[in-house]
């Protein structure tokens, strides 16, 4: 059904996504959120477990 | 095992979270907002999380969620501020006949926001079908379809782009040139 270009640019596509996906990846986690989840354990920690 | 705190898998999806946001809204800092608003949403509501299922499915429903509710309320907003997904909004694109990634990524950013979306989800971040349909409160086939038009229109895009440069003046370049008030939609 589809032509071999289109396949072409279907996994053409694919690649390119996954290539905008990883090089974010890359950049790995800023450090806020490091910061956000010991925060969000700090507070349960204080808070005993009343939750 | 079983005792494990759901909660302290959080941070091995966090980066696969940031590029989700980062690839919906075009706009870094938006997107971390995003996802410490999940985070937090996530953090706080681990009590409605099934143990045993998928975490990183379960995180990017509470992502998009917060996406679209945030967009619901911001929709005036220029997304694009950084250019992740529009470099050199002012240029047309180069035809240099390969599919350079900037390229690739101005096109991404033209697509529709479920379109983009579902192609993310399947294409990029290794959902299935099936995943992707129940995080987006959709059938399995509308995904199906979603991704398959954001293929063919990308495709359609950077063939125009490689192959018939001169014809792409009119719709493609006015929406690359005028990209963030696309992205907006």
């Amino acid at each position: 059904m589809n032509t071999p270009k289109k396949d072409d640019y279907e996994r053409a596509i694919d690649e390119n996504l996954k290539k905008v996906f990883e090089q974010t990846l890359e950049e790995g986690i800023p450090d806020r959120f490091q910061d956000l989840l010991s925060q969000l354990k700090q507070q349960d920690r204080n808070q005993g477990s009343a939750k | 095992m079983s005792n494990a705190d759901p909660r302290d898998e959080l941070i091995e999806h966090l980066p696969a979270m940031r590029a989700f946001a980062i690839s919906l809204t075009r706009n870094s800092a938006v997107a971390d907002d995003m996802v410490q608003d999940t985070v937090v949403k996530a953090w706080t509501n681990i009590d409605k999380f099934e143990k045993g299922s998928n975490m990183r499915a379960w995180l990017f429903t509470i992502l998009r969620n917060t996406y679209y509710s945030n967009r619901r309320k911001a929709r005036r907003e220029v997304s694009d501020v950084d250019g992740v997904f529009t470099e050199s909004l002012a240029e047309k694109p180069a035809h240099d006949g390969h599919m350079q990634m900037a390229d690739f990524r101005r096109a991404l950013g033209q697509l529709k926001d479920e379109q983009r979306e579902a192609l993310l989800l399947v294409g990029a971040s290794g959902f299935s079908y099936e995943e992707a349909a129940q995080m987006c409160g959709v059938a399995v086939g509308t995904i199906k379809s979603r991704t398959n038009r954001a293929r063919a229109q990308l495709a359609e895009i950077l063939g125009h782009n490689e192959n018939e440069a001169m014809e792409m003046t009119d719709d493609a370049t006015m929406s690359v040139l005028s990209a963030s008030k696309v992205a907006s939609f």
